[in-house]
């Protein structure tokens, strides 16, 4: 059951998504679904519904319209702990309340295994997770002393150490400095690579470009792209999604598009 | 390698709960001890020690041969001593639950209305002569008004998963104003026997307590505790916030409401036998959290016996301190315990520039 499925296969499927807050429509219509062993990124402008997405995803909150299913099954009919061991969530603030040390944070995250045989396995994915995300020196540390960054990558161990066969991201680089916002993605390319389906929220359309095998452009609540980067990244519709002209060029090493802003100074 | 660490932190940290709780259990003797030989009729620790000895069954040359002694001991002293235990404990628990489920170190069962609301309970049902319960209604009212406090608590200020710390001590500041106008109400309608009853409600006093009260308060908070212990692990990851801890598999809808039916139980048991005393809740868990670390079970253990300490040598002061008087145990905790809060606050003032 905790073993990732071969890739290819249907991690999360979302049909027909709308969900409406206080009257307004965050979300409308969108159809997604993301298989194992891909990167999907999610991207769009400020207020675009992404987070919202990747909180009816995770089973935060139940679509006012549409389903979302998790290996076929809707999320609501996931027993808590099951769905714990079946996909991890970071989100964008990851605030403790009381002064746990960052190792104790990490720990935190074998919690759905606890009497499980994997729990067997603790010791292995803690280590593991903790070399992943770079915080090796901060474990004796508490965690409401960290950095803002080091607290997201703290939480992300954290996320690591779960080791789920589906992992949402939320702007897990938002935080970051260059060298850790190109590690984090490394680390959902590897994942991918073992077979998991990853899902991550991001704001540097570059990076997206780099690392995500698939791209779903979100505005005002509706996907309005979706498809490989080289694709989905064309100048005309950044543009009019975000309203502010772009360059897109191939990066000569990897071929992948990168994105930058037109300026005039 | 940071496993290594992180079980040597922990072999730590178990280390020097080990040791804490172990001298919390000696100062917790020698108070039982002390607290029970004290007061208007003196009785060594020798006799308090034989006598107890001589009830388990083990007979020996220390036990008192005096029945006035024996009557003191068994009818007066340890029935108040085992209460006051019994109460210090459920309080600091009550505290470090409710603490768990607001993620934040400032809530307690005093401040935030929960006690008053269970003493307006209790005063409710002392007026109006109910006894729907027999000899259970005081308690099951000042639950019951420990209950509604805590939900009105909960439901005002929780808002989107967090607690916003001035809500949380405004809505005390309400609550606490509204269950003492209730009170003088119940004082004004009520008889002089009542109102003796109320006014030892508002200051809380462990005098005159009985071993039937005694059965009652330890089952109560035995098993209420005994719960609170087994979801330790669960409030850790709370600690992490409601998404996240649900991220983990916590339902975390139904800790809460389990949550907040131990803290009016263990609050509203005590209550309603002993009356308001408050700040043990506040300073207990905080001071275990300072030396051991904030992780629950430990957390919920140490607070439990730290707690049953602090009332224990609390209540012999308030007995001893000034010859022939019996002081209010409720108005001694808050003198020692509104001076801590205000260290609490300027601390934290210093160090995060306050609570937004």
């Amino acid at each position: 059951m905790s073993a990732p499925r071969p890739g290819g296969g249907i991690a999360q499927q979302a049909s027909g998504v709308g969900f409406r807050a206080g009257g307004l429509a965050i979300l409308s219509d969108v159809t997604l679904d993301v298989r194992y062993g891909q990167v999907v990124a999610l991207v769009g402008p400020n207020g675009a519904g992404k987070s919202t997405l990747l909180g009816v995803l995770a089973g935060d909150v139940s679509p006012s319209t549409g389903s979302v299913l998790l290996d076929g099954r809707p999320l609501g009919e996931w027993p808590p702990r099951e769905l714990a061991r079946a996909r991890s969530v970071l989100l964008q603030a990851n605030q403790v309340a009381f002064s746990f040390t960052a190792q104790q944070v990490i720990d935190m995250g074998r919690a759905p295994w606890i009497g499980s045989p994997q729990a067997e396995e603790d010791e292995r994915a803690i280590r593991e997770a903790t070399e992943a995300a770079d915080v090796g020196h901060l474990t004796k540390r508490g965690f409401p002393h960290l950095s803002g960054g080091e607290k997201a990558r703290v939480s992300l161990a954290r996320v690591l150490a779960q080791e789920t066969r589906v992992v949402l991201l939320d702007e897990p680089t938002a935080a970051l400095d260059l060298r850790h916002q190109e590690a984090v993605l490394q680390i959902a390319r590897r994942l991918a690579a073992e077979g998991k389906a990853v899902i991550v929220v991001l704001h540097d359309l570059s990076l997206a470009g780099a690392y995500a095998d698939e791209i779903a452009i979100l505005a005002r609540g509706s996907l309005v792209a979706r498809g490989a980067p080289s694709e989905v990244l064309t100048e005309e519709r950044i543009a009019e999604v975000y309203g502010t002209p772009v360059r897109v060029t191939e990066d000569p090493d990897t071929g992948r598009p990168v994105v930058t802003p037109r300026r005039s100074l | 390698m940071s496993r290594e660490a992180s079980r040597i932190v922990g072999r730590a940290s178990a280390g020097r709960g080990t040791i804490v709780i172990a001298a919390a259990l000696v100062l917790l003797l020698v108070g039982i001890v002390l607290s029970a030989g004290l007061g208007q009729l003196a009785i060594g620790p020798g006799e308090v020690v034989g006598s107890i000895l001589r009830a388990i069954g083990i007979d020996n040359s220390w036990a008192p041969s005096d029945g006035m002694i024996e009557r003191t001991l068994w009818q007066i002293r340890f029935p108040r001593v085992i209460m006051s235990l019994l109460v210090g404990a459920a309080l600091s628990v009550a505290g470090a639950v409710m603490q768990a489920i607001f993620g934040n170190p400032l809530a307690e069962p005093g401040v935030v209305g929960v006690s008053s609301g269970a003493a307006l309970g209790a005063s409710a049902s002392i007026t109006l002569g109910l006894s729907v319960f027999g000899g259970w209604t005081v308690a099951v009212f000042a639950f019951l008004g420990g209950l509604a406090a805590t939900l009105i608590v909960y439901l005002t200020a929780r808002a989107q998963g967090r607690t916003e710390i001035v809500t949380l001590l405004l809505t005390g500041v309400a609550i606490n104003a509204f269950a003492g106008a209730g009170m003088a109400l119940f004082t004004f309608i009520g008889d002089t026997s009542s109102r003796e009853q109320i006014v030892f409600w508002q200051l809380g006093s462990l005098n005159g307590s009985r071993w039937n009260e005694v059965a009652i308060v330890a089952v109560v908070s035995a098993v209420a505790a005994f719960i609170a212990i087994l979801l330790a692990h669960q409030y850790d990851l709370l600690s992490l916030g409601d998404r996240t801890a649900a991220h983990l598999g916590v339902r975390v809808e139904r800790l809460r409401i389990v949550s907040i039916v131990l803290v009016s139980l263990l609050t509203g048991v005590g209550v309603a036998f002993v009356g308001v005393i408050s700040f043990v809740g506040l300073v207990v868990p905080h001071l275990m959290r300072m030396i051991l670390g904030p992780s629950h079970r430990l957390l919920l253990v140490s607070s439990m016996v730290g707690g049953g300490v602090l009332l224990i040598y609390a209540d012999l002061l308030a007995r001893t301190l000034v010859e022939a008087a019996d002081l209010p145990i409720g108005m001694l905790t808050s003198l020692v315990g509104g001076p801590f809060f205000f260290w609490l606050i300027r601390r934290n003032r210093k160090k995060a520039g306050g609570w937004a």
